[in-house]
């Protein structure tokens, strides 16, 4: 890796100055009713300085920080594919034109953007949905002009969540590529710097704008031992040395599956949240007149009827079948279809869940059962 | 509009309600003119028999049964109806009216009319798919305008409407929300409700109430037991599923289980 290069905080001001002038939407960190969530920055002062999460099955709260941190939290309920995969989309519209039917594609835009603050189970998420989206015969273009269009900008979790455990996923809590720059937060009483880590030329060329200096052995030695006590505090972990995806295969009718519908409300956040889930439907509508129609897309989930309808009815009709299938798609038939797993560790699904339904929990009693 | 067919007739019925479903009706300021030009409207806000007559393409009907004479009149406006569409928690479910169905309704006519004896009412408030054959039903307390449009859009088409049946958590997450229940503690009926108002409540920071009633397999209990734990005693939670949907299946077995004095 090349030389590790140190910022001070104005020096990530002009970043964010920088970014902006090149006429990019600048995305960050920033609190929301006390929330940390995902949205445009104008300045340093928007990102969530001072604050730290406390995170736990089905519970989030923000609270002053010990440090007065710029990326002292770990991530949110917004996930970057929010950006990258939008909610809703329109795909085509038609119009009624002349004796014709004239169809229109949407137009297939993006607007050239700047995310600052991306994790490394971000990155290994967005990796995922590089692969799901655009590394097949079947690309979506919406998705990849928006992620041509965006720069990466990383930064290493200095803290770990109550709900992480990328540390057993083996995505993180270090950024390792993927990413433009990558920053390393090091607050001590006396300095407030940032350590940066350039991932490729777009980067290169940003850190060629700002005044920085090379970074002391001494201050790699810390950003290395911070990271490394990040790794040590993840709040949760997938059970070592068991073969998740020959688990989940072997054990299809496990009564766990039953027990955990009792407890399951089958709302679909944990798919929302996550930051690997793909799944969208279409919905076709069209005016009063019959004139105009349009089609279109919207986040799905496995966890609804409709998305296992077929002739006459949904496939999935209890809760147990459509657990197990959210479960079993993302810690094992994923790897089958994609060659990794769809679970980056970043806890997103254990927080948001109301009921603080948790998917290491679900493994270990899998797992626990069987061992017996 | 281009005229090539006859504009199919559409009339509205009232039955036991509000009238706030029918108003989302007039609310549709932007189609209204479309509407106008699509359909031939013919209103029967709580028409008697003998005003009935003709044939209807599509009926809209609003509110619940709750006499014996509308009991007879629905079942004429279906026979006059090809298709007959349902609005709003009074004909989906009974409305707020069926709390009458868990207590006497003799006594709240004594509490409430000062000749009780004038009132001529069933003891329930029933939805209209209770009396006769209902072809589609649009939830709401009340409806959501633009899910109206789309059900007549799409009838008038012939093809399925859009009125997912998932959770309202769908639509907080679309929204980009963070979820109150998970951030801020409050109770949220969210999880076990039918979508359509696009998280009104949730994108205000407030728990949902439920004016949608109960979403495809809903599980209230599950959802019950994080409302305890949030300090909901049984009291609060009979009450708070005993709304406008009190009487849809999985609202009203939910709030008897939690209802211990009787009171709701
Ligand atoms: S877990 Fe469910 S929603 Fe997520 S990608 Fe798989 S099938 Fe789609
Ligand atoms: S399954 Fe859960 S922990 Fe894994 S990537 Fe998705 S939200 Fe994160
Ligand atoms: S696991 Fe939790 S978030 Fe996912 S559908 Fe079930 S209750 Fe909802
Ligand atoms: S706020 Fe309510 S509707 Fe929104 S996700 Fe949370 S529980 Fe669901």
């Amino acid at each position: 890796m090349a030389e590790q290069r140190v910022i001070t905080a104005e020096g990530l001001q002009q970043l964010i100055a920088i970014l902006a002038g090149e006429g990019r939407r600048v995305i960050a960190p920033t609190v929301r009713d006390d929330v940390i969530i995902y949205d445009d920055i104008e300045s340093i002062d928007d990102l969530p300085l001072g604050v730290t999460d406390v995170q736990g099955p089905g519970s989030y709260r923000l609270v002053d920080a010990p440090e007065a941190e710029y990326f002292g939290f770990v991530v949110g309920p917004h996930a970057w594919k929010k950006f990258l995969h939008a909610p809703q989309i329109e795909l085509w519209r038609a119009q009624r034109e002349g004796g014709g039917v004239n169809i229109h594609a949407a137009d297939i835009y993006a607007e050239r953007a700047a995310f600052i603050g991306v994790r490394a189970c971000e990155l290994a998420a967005i990796a995922i949905q590089d692969r799901v989206l655009t590394g097949g015969q079947h690309v979506d273009a919406h998705y990849k002009m928006r992620r041509d269009h965006a720069l990466l900008i990383a930064v290493n979790c200095s803290k770990a969540g109550g709900s992480c455990f990328c540390a057993s996923m083996e995505t993180g809590p270090a950024a390792t590529g993927g990413f433009d720059l990558a920053l390393t937060e090091l607050k001590t009483a006396q300095d407030h710097l940032f350590l940066v880590d350039v991932g490729s030329s777009a980067g290169q060329a940003l850190m060629d704008q700002i005044s920085s200096r090379a970074a002391t052995a001494q201050e790699h030695n810390a950003a290395q031992a911070q990271v490394e006590h990040t790794t040590e505090s993840m709040g949760r972990s997938m059970p070592a040395g068991v073969n998740t995806p020959q688990l989940m295969a072997d054990n299809l009718l496990h009564p766990r599956w039953q027990e955990v519908a009792t407890r399951c409300l089958s709302c679909a956040n944990c798919t929302m949240v996550c930051p690997t889930c793909f799944c969208t439907t279409v919905d076709d509508v069209s005016d009063l007149a019959g004139e105009r129609y349009a089609r279109e897309r919207r986040w799905d989930s496995c966890f609804t009827m409709d998305f296992s309808y077929l002739h006459g009815g949904g496939v999935r009709n209890s809760v147990a079948s459509r657990y197990r299938q959210w479960m079993t798609h993302k810690l094992s038939t994923w790897v089958e279809q994609f060659g990794s797993s769809g679970c980056v560790g970043c806890g997103r699904c254990i927080t948001w869940c109301p009921v603080g339904i948790d998917i290491t929990e679900e493994v270990r009693a899998i797992a626990g059962v069987e061992a017996v | 509009m281009t005229g090539r067919h006859k504009r199919p007739r559409l009339a509205v019925w009232k039955f036991a309600s509000c009238d706030g479903c029918q108003l989302s009706l007039l609310d549709c300021e932007d189609e209204i003119l479309a509407l106008a030009e699509a359909v031939d409207i013919a209103y029967f806000p709580e028409a008697t028999r003998s005003e009935i007559s003709g044939h209807y393409d599509i009926s809209l009907v609003e509110g619940s049964i709750t006499t014996a004479h509308d009991a007879v009149r629905i079942q004429e406006v279906r026979r006059r109806s090809t298709k007959l569409i349902v609005i709003g928690a009074c004909a989906t479910s009974g409305g707020i009216q069926a709390l009458r169905n868990f207590s006497d309704v003799k006594e709240y006519t004594r509490i409430v009319y000062a000749r009780p004896d004038y009132i001529e009412t069933l003891a329930t408030s029933t939805p209209i798919s209770d009396h006769v054959r209902v072809d589609f039903e649009l939830r709401g307390c009340p409806i959501n305008k633009h899910q109206l449009v789309e059900v007549l859009g799409a009838f008038l088409v012939g093809r399925r409407p859009a009125t997912p049946a998932h959770s309202v958590c769908v639509e907080c997450k679309l929204k980009g929300n963070a979820c109150v229940m998970v951030a801020h503690d409050a109770p949220c009926l969210g999880p076990v409700t039918h979508a359509g108002c696009g998280a009104l409540c949730p994108s205000y920071n407030r728990g949902c109430y439920g004016c949608f009633g109960p979403k495809e397999t809903p599980n209230a209990p599950a959802l019950s037991a994080k409302l305890s734990e949030l300090g909901m005693d049984q009291r609060a939670l009979a009450r708070l599923y005993s709304t406008f949907n009190a009487n849809a299946d999985a609202f009203r077995q939910e709030s008897e289980r939690h209802d211990q004095d009787g009171q709701g």
